[in-house]
Order: C-alpha cells, then structure tokens, then sequence
C-alpha cells in the first residue's frame, strides 16, 4: 500500500471527516496532524478509517479531538490497525490500543495526555533463544522457529502468521541473546526472495488468527473454583460464556475471582470502558499474589488491557479486538488462554456512538443493525483447536454484559445469548439479598458437561428447584398451607443455596474451592439432600437445618483436610444420622447406581 | 485583531451556525446581542460551516448578531483566591466578588493513567450506621445518592459534607433550587467551612447549557487542588439535571436517542465526570458524593441505571432513612478489614436477616399466620430499624458494631444469625435477653 494523505474537512465528536489523496482502506491507521498555532499543540493524533465515500474517509480518532481544525493534514499509515506480537507480552498493562500504560505514566505523569505512544515491546530487552528449526528446513506460518523462555512458559518464536506461501529456512540465528528487533531467521520463498525475520511482527486485530488445524467441540470443563459454576453451570476450554447482570450484582467480581484462580495458562484482563479502580485492584495485587500451580506471581500469566470509561471511546472499541488477538497469539503455543471481558456492553455502546455520528440508520436501542453479527464474530474467536504439532491450545472468553434497567431483554444480552455456551445470570433479588456469587439458579444454564457426576447433580438441581416451588407456593398459602414433607423440600432447596451455591469471595479459604474438595463437598450435601429425614415439625426442621447451616459453614471456612475439617465434617455426618429415615423415595435409583 | 463575523445562518435551539475560518473544534467565541453576550462553544465542524452551543442559550439571538471567536477552550481561574466565593455554570462570579483572570486552566482535560492510580484506602467516617458499618465511604470514591424527589438528600448531602474530614469542599450545583442553594450556603456558613469550600452553582432559572459545564468547572479546580495536596469533597447535586440538559441539547440537534429521549452517550458522559475521582499518590484525592434523583422513583430509569454501572456503589435514600437494599459501597472491602474484626460477617449477616425480616412482613401483610421465627424476624426489624437506619442516629463505627450485637442477641439464638462459630464466641453479649434500655 502507498501512504496516502489528506485534509481535515470536517469535525464532530471524535468523528472526522478527511478529503483523501491517494488509495485508502478500510481499519487503515490514519494520523491526524493537530497543529494549533494559538496553544502551540502539536500532536499526532492516531485514528482509524471507518467509512470511506465518495472520496471521504471518515475517520475515528482514538483520542479527545479539542483543537482539530479543518484543512488539519492527516497521514495515513498503510497499515490496518494490529497488534505486536512477540515475547514480552505476558505481565503488561496496556490501553487498547497496546500502548504500555505504565511507560506512558513515565513519561507523562499522572494523566493520559494525547498524541503519545509507545512501543508494545520492550526493544531492549535481550531473550534467550534457542533455535528448533534448521537451515533447510520447509516452514510456513506459525511454524516454530526456536523458542524463549518467558516466565515459566517457553514462547514460542513463529513464522510470522501473515507470510503465506511457502519457505525454506536460509539462516537461523545461533544460541544467545537477542532483541525482538534482531534478525533471528532469514526464509527463501518460492520465488527466492529472502525474508528477514525477528521475533515480532503485527497482527491487524480485527482477523481471527487462524494457524490451527481444526477447531474443536469444548467439552473438557474449565475450573473457576467457584462452585455454583463448576458444578452447575460449567465452563469449558475453548468454550464462551456470559455474565449478565445489573449494576452492582457482582459481574465484576466474579470475573476477578475468576482471573486469580481459573485452571488456565494465562489470563488476559480486558477491561473495557469499566471503572479505573477495579483495574487498579489487579494491577497491585497480582504481582504480589502467588498462583498455587506455578509458585510465580499471578501476573507473571496475565495481560491488562485497560481502556476505562473516561479513556477515548474509539480505542473502547479496539481494546477487545486487541485482547482477543494477544489470546490467539499464545494459544498457538499450545497454552489455555482465558479472555475475560468486562463488559462487552461499554464495547457495544462504543459501536452505537460511533454509528450514531455515522448517521447509520439505527436499529433497536439505536445499536447499529449489524450488532449481532459483530457479538457473534467476536465470540467465535474463541475456540479449541489442534496445532499442527499435535498439540492443542485454547481461547476461552468469558464476557459480562451491562444491560440497561437489569433487563435482560435488550439487544446485547439477546445477542449474546444466541452465541455463547453458557449463561451465568445474575439476579437483582439475589445481589440485595447477599446471595453471592448472585448467579440465579433458575434461569442459568451451560451447555458443557461438568467435573460432577450429572445424575447427582441433576438430582441437586431437581431439589433447587422444587423447593423454590415450595417457597412460592408458601408466599400464597402459607407455611400453614404447605406439607411438611414439601416444607423439608424448601428447608433442602434454602440449605443447598447458603452453604453450596453462596461463597463468600472475600474469605481467603471459601473464595476458592479446588475440584477435589468440590466433590467431596458436594458428596456430603447429596447424602443430606437424597436423606428421608425424620422430622416433628416444621419448627423443629427450621431449628435443625439453621444448626446444620451453620456447622456447614465453618467447614466451608475450615482449611481443606484440616483437624477442623474433620472435626466439623463428622460433626455434620453425625447430625445427619441422627434424623436420617432411609433414602428419599425419589432419589432409590440413583444412590442404588452410585453405590454399585 | 480578532475577526467578527455578524451572519448567523441558523439558530435552532441553543445552536447557531456560522460560516467561518480558521476554527478550531471545542473552541470558545463570544457572541453578542442585544440582550447581552454569551460563552458559545464550537461543537461542529463541517467545511466551514461552524456550529455552536450558546451558554445563554438561543433565545434573544439575531441572524445579525456578532460572533469573535477567542482560539482557546472553556477555562478557569484555579488560586486560592477561589475558597469561599461562589460563581455560576459559565464561571462567573454569584457573589459579588470580582471576576478571577489569573492562572486559567481548561477544564474536561485528560483522564488520569489507570496506571497511576492507587487503591483506596482511608474510610471516611460520617457517624451515619448505614454509612460507616453497612456500607463505608472511602476517600476517592464516586458515589451517589439515589433518591426520590421529596426526599431530603440536600440535608444528607450536607451533613457528610460537614462531618467528613476532608481539606476542601466544592459543590457543583445543577438545576438547584434556588432555596436548597441558600439552605448549602447557611449550613456551611454555620458549620464554619464556607472559607475551604466553592461554589459552583447552576439554578433551575440559568440557561441549560451552563447545567453542562458545573461538573466540569468544579472537577477541574477540584483536580488541581488535589494535585496541590488537598484532599477536595466535590458535592453534585443533582445529576439527573445534568443529563436532562444533556438529552434537551441532544434532542434540538437531532441526534437519534438510545433510551427514553437520551443520547447514546450518557453513560460515557457521565462517567467521564465520575471518574474524576481519584487519589493522586504523594498528592491530595478527590471524592465525590452525588445527588441522583429518580424520575418516578424508578431505578432502571436511564439516569440511575447508567449511573449505578459507573459509580462505586450508591446510597438508596427512601423515607428519609438510607435503604440496606440497593444501596452499596464497593469499595468498603478495602476498609472494613482494618476496622474490627466482626465489620464483615456483622454487616452480611444483619442484612441478610433484614431481608428475611422483609419476607416475613410480606407474609403478615398478605395475613398469613406468623411461626415463631417470623415473630423474632419483626422484632429484629423493628430494631434494626430504629438503631441503625433512622437519620437521626449518629454514633461512631465502633459503638454501632456493638449495638448491631446487641439487636440480634435481642432477638435470636447465635446459630440464628448465620454467624461464624468464633465470632459468636467472642462478640456475643453474655446472657443479654433483658429489654434495651434505650426503648424504656
Ligand atoms: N462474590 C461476592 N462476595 C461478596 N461480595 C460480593 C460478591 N460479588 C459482589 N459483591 C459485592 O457487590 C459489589 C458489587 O460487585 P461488582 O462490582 O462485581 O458488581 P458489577 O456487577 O460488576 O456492577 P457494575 O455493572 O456496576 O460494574 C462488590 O463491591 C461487593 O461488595
Ligand atoms: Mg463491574
């Protein structure tokens, strides 16, 4: 592509409108050159092409457009707006559009200022490769070339995955020490031209990458250690789901409970037009936090890409594409990747300003008509897939959606829905009520097999939902009204909830339950829910469900294995005995096939 | 020499439109007519088609009227000549102060480096239960009070505004009720602290635009206060004014509405004001406590619903008694731990029991017969009620931790209350089943 040029015709919002000279494309990086002779500002502000007509380019600038005027030169890169790839990615926090947050701050203070970026990649780092392929070799893209170790994982260096013929490896590297800027291969293409490749090249974030040799079903679950998840409503590998829920219902928390303990490789934050200080809890607590697995810090696997709400809105925009891409990027090392973002509304409302000042004709909600289609998209870069050397890597995203009044019925939750594998939703009723992690019960759902024996836990959902029945019904005729066998159903349903489906994330044991001690757990509860118990009255049930409540509690915040834990655990096997009356009839078959 | 252009091609609403070079977008001009001259900011540039919004809006304007064009953005005065005096939403003075010209400032600059900031910290204590023990302000929170109207969020809004350690405060009034201006200017004048605080004020007879610029005039003196050290308490009352101005504009300029009339971008805009908030490390913070009031009392109204997602939590202001359902801190986890060890379990578990408390009534009031837990659960409310949510208790942290105690050994069994083993151990009130002495 030939740099074009232009000249600033028009200004609205962060919206401006460029009369081009030259070829330009569509996600074309343009510069908007701000000149303002009366501040003295000079500044290149970067923006993206987003609408080209009749010899117009639309472009949306990524920073605040104050003191643009019109016949401002633009420059246009020729380059799709991309990612840099390559080691060092890991332990970084950027804005959305890859800028290093951190060295921002060094050289500008306490605030953004505009116009200013930086290199993703350190270019003074030295990395210590080692060669895996050798002179002669045929390679095509995504093929490793050597390694280098990154924290504790081995990056691999690849063909750059927008070289698509064919090559034969000229020359690599030796040994040793190098910058991402150093030549560490050189390849022959078909035509025997050479191409000189160093350890990053760019990836315009709007393309899936797509090295793999086939994708997947997800059905291996994801632990989150959060048992109402794991249990109920799991995640897979490779899988998608969403956390849908109204301001302040605990979408956030989750997925920060959820980046410290998933059972993933790396994760990586996309914090998208959320608030600043919930990304700033992540960045000073991970480099001090340990993960169990590894013994390094937690940010030694993660990557922040922050772009808070009062941050530029087009950037917004960008900020997911950019994570997705740095999560397909590692996955091609054969690693399990987690995306979460937080919240995919903030991006979706990105669109629709954007097409507002498009003057697009606008569709429900005034989101722009191809919505849907852009959710979709974005969630199908998720995915399992093989590699060609028989590894498998995955891209797991998990993203919340912020819908307006709590209501579920709007545009970006429904289209959401239509995509993901699960749906975690969370309810108002239950957030006021402190039933955290507020996930309804009764309304999610998971399409991906769990860790759990399904006949158990269906036996467990059947109880939930039953006693919520009961409950209702309770509403409107009473407590007189109600059986007490139905009652005791109710007490089970209450009981399940406050000491399984509830966790208490700030508790530094309950916060989070590995799969083995979920089990366990969940065995213990099953033997109490498939009991016949033998019961007086109802106030008697109450009494002694409030003391097993509360037995089982403690053990929920009882170190796993622990004298306390076993000490509370027969206290509660105990209590259970005493009014145990054989197995419930409708749970016969069930016991009967887990015994055998 | 400045250039005057005198032909305005069209005035629609608070917009007029000139042709004109050599301008800049978010530029200022001035533009003069019979009735007066007026702030108009440029907020559109198409060729050399300029348009812009009028502070004193559009009525009173001719096609003939001049327009000078000044080449800098909306500014303000930032000395601490500021302290004490009070100035409207186009900045200028309301009292009857001279006009401040030195160090001027531009306001709505850049937001500050998610990467600079640190995690929060300090409670700020206010002496209200559900504030402190329920849910505690931190310094360099954003937080709201959700209310309807009637309520008197004005009073509260004042009362931690007195009560609260801080250097400074500066109240950024919007569509004020003229009478609730001279109630914050008396009750800060009484308490002593009209000299550390800065009004600045838009009433409910100023032009709309000016509406637009108080949050932003009042954060960014308040910004350079903190970076000057100062710890600065920022008032906005009332937010939902704010963005009724918003949606008027957006609607005379024909931009098509998301929800309920208002522009696609409320949330960006009212976060980009919110996030203000902030605790500058080796410098001063800024903490702001906002009015929300909710249109038919109804919180997924676009207003409180795009709020609720950018705030840190929110006060819900009901009755005159500041609500356990809805409302919300989120970042008192960051403090409570620090406080007493019973903080945590004693909030969850009260309001959980406040809940069941609910539940029962809802059964008595559909004439259900009430079990023997329902009866202790009506006790327990009544008292929680009383001791905790009434406005009127004003109690340090501490004392209300001990009288939450007291409510549920009152009424319940420890293995009632949900409470952890050990906490029980430790807090319960030995053998306290006699009558409170304070209901006698
Ligand atoms: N699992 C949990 N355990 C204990 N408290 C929780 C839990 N989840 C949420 N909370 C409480 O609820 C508050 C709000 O949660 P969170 O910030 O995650 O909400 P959110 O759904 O992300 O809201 P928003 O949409 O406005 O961002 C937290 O600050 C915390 O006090
Ligand atoms: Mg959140």
């Amino acid at each position: 592509m030939s740099q074009a040029s232009g000249q600033v015709v028009g200004v609205n919002g962060n919206m401006v409108s460029v009369q081009m000279d030259g070829d330009v494309s569509l996600n074309e990086v343009g510069y908007i050159l701000l000149d303002d002779p009366t501040t003295g500002e000079s500044k290149r502000l970067k923006s993206e092409v987003i609408r080209i007509r009749g010899g117009r380019a639309e472009l949306q600038v990524f920073e605040m457009t104050r003191g643009i005027g019109v016949n401002d030169k633009v420059e246009f890169s020729g380059q799709l707006l991309a990612v840099e790839l390559g080691p060092g990615l890991l332990g970084r926090v950027y804005d959305g559009l890859q800028n290093p947050l951190p060295e921002l701050a060094e050289q500008c203070g306490f605030f953004l200022d505009r116009g200013v970026y930086v290199n993703a990649l350190n270019r003074a780092k030295k990395w210590e490769f080692t060669p895996k392929a050798r002179v002669g070799d045929s390679v095509e893209r995504a093929d490793t070339l050597g390694t280098v170790p990154e924290g504790m994982f081995q990056h691999r260096i690849m063909v750059p995955f927008n070289l698509h013929r064919q090559y034969t490896v000229k020359s690599i590297a030796k040994s040793g020490e190098y910058t991402v800027d150093d030549e560490i291969a050189v390849l022959t293409d078909e035509d025997g031209t050479d191409i000189s490749v160093t350890m990053r090249f760019e990836w315009p974030v709007k393309r899936a990458i797509d090295c793999y040799v086939e994708r997947h079903r997800p059905i291996r679950p994801m632990m989150t250690k959060v048992r109402i998840i794991d249990t109920f409503f799991p995640v897979a590998f490779g899988g998608t789901y969403c956390i849908p829920g109204p301001f302040g219902a605990g979408k956030t928390v989750l997925q920060q409970i959820t980046s410290r303990n998933a059972d993933v490789d790396i994760v990586i934050i996309a914090a998208c037009g959320e608030r600043a200080g919930e990304v700033v809890e992540t960045l000073r607590e991970f480099p001090e936090l340990l993960d169990p697995r590894t013994g390094r810090t937690l940010m030694e696997r993660t990557v922040i890409i922050c772009n808070t709400s009062s941050m530029p809105v087009a950037a917004r925009e960008a900020s997911v594409y950019t994570a997705v891409t740095i999560a397909e990027y590692y996955r091609q090392m054969g690693l399990n990747v987690l995306l979460l973002a937080d919240s995919t509304s903030r991006w979706a409302q990105a669109m629709r300003e954007m097409s507002g000042r498009l003057e697009e004709i606008p569709g429900e909600e005034a989101f722009p008509a191809y919505l849907e289609s852009v959710i979709a998209s974005f969630y199908e870069r998720a995915g399992l897939v093989s590699l060609k050397d028989g590894g498998t890597g995955s891209v797991t995203i998990g993203g919340t959606v912020s819908p307006a009044g709590g209501n579920f019925e709007e545009p970006v939750t429904q289209a959401t829905l239509k995509v993901v594998g699960a749906f975690h939703g969370l309810s108002r009723e239950r957030s006021d009520a402190r039933r955290y992690p507020a996930i309804d019960p009764l309304e999610s759902w998971s399409k991906y097999p769990g860790s759990g024996d399904p006949g158990m836990v269906e036996y467990a959902r059947d109880v939930l939902h039953h006693g919520n029945e009961v409950g209702q019904m309770m509403k409107v005729v009473g407590e007189e009204g109600t059986s007490l066998d139905d009652y005791i159903w109710y007490l089970k349903g209450e009981f399940t909830d406050s000491v399984y489906l509830q966790q208490n994330a700030f508790d530094p044991i309950d916060a989070a339950v590995g799969s083995e001690r979920q089990e366990y757990c969940f065995g213990i509860l099953f033997g109490l829910l498939t009991s016949k118990l033998n019961h007086g009255n109802k106030d008697e049930a109450r009494n002694w469900f409030a003391q097993l409540r509360q037995r089982f509690l403690d053990l929920n915040g009882a170190q796993w294995r622990s004298d306390s834990f076993k000490r509370l655990e027969s206290e509660i096997r105990d209590t259970i005995k005493e009014k145990r009356a054989g197995t419930e009839a409708n749970a016969m078959d069930l016991v009967g096939k887990i015994r055998s | 020499m400045k250039k005057v252009y005198s032909k305005i091609e069209s005035i629609a609403g608070n917009v007029i439109t000139v042709t004109a070079e050599d301008v800049r977008y978010g530029h200022l001009a001035m533009v003069t007519s019979a009735s007066g001259s007026s702030l108009a900011e440029v907020i559109r540039l198409a060729g050399d088609r300029v348009s812009l919004q009028v502070f004193a809006g559009g009525r009173g304007i001719s096609t003939g009227d001049e327009v000078v064009f000044l080449g800098h953005a909306m500014r303000v005065s930032f000395t601490d000549n500021l302290l004490g005096r009070i100035f409207d939403g186009s900045g200028k003075p309301r009292d009857n102060g001279p006009r401040l010209e030195e160090n001027l400032v531009e306001i709505g600059g850049p937001s500050v480096n998610p990467a600079m900031r640190i995690i929060p910290r300090n409670m700020i204590r206010t002496g209200i239960p559900m504030i402190d023990l329920f849910n505690s302000l931190v310094e360099s929170q954003k937080l709201p009070i959700f209310s309807v109207s009637g309520e008197p969020y004005n009073e509260l809004l004042a009362r931690i505004a007195m009560q609260a350690e801080v250097d400074m405060i500066i109240l950024g009034g919007m569509g004020l009720k003229y009478d609730d201006y001279l109630y914050f200017r008396e009750v800060l004048e009484e308490g002593g602290a009209m000299s550390r605080t800065i009004f600045f004020v838009h009433t409910a007879s100023d032009p709309v635009v000016e509406c637009l610029l108080v949050p932003d005039l009042a954060l960014a003196v308040a910004e350079r206060f903190a970076l000057k050290g100062r710890k600065v308490l920022v008032l906005l009352s009332d937010m939902t004014n704010f963005s009724d101005s918003m949606k008027e504009i957006a609607i005379t300029m024909e931009q098509v509405p998301s929800n309920r009339g208002y522009p696609g971008d409320l949330y960006t805009q009212l976060a980009a004001r919110y996030e203000k908030a902030v605790d500058f490390e080796g410098a001063g913070s800024i903490t702001i406590v906002g009015v929300t009031t909710m249109p038919g009392d109804d919180v997924t109204h676009p207003v409180p619903d795009n709020t609720g997602y950018i705030t840190e939590g929110q006060y819900y202001l009901r009755n005159g008694r500041i609500e356990p359902f809805g409302s919300l801190s989120r970042l008192k986890q960051l403090v409570n731990k620090d406080t007493r060890e019973d903080h945590r379990s004693l909030m969850d578990g009260m309001i959980t029991l406040y809940a069941n408390y609910k539940e029962s009534m809802e059964k008595k009031s559909m004439g259900f017969r009430m079990s023997e837990w329902d009866l202790k659960l009506l006790k327990y409310g009544e008292l929680f009620e009383r001791d905790m949510m009434d406005l009127s208790v004003n109690i340090p942290l501490e004392q209300a931790l001990d009288r939450g105690w007291q409510i549920l050994a009152e009424c319940f069994d420890p293995a009632e209350t949900g409470l952890r083993t050990e906490l029980v151990n430790k807090f319960w009130p030995g053998g306290c089943t006699e009558p409170d002495e304070e209901s006698a």
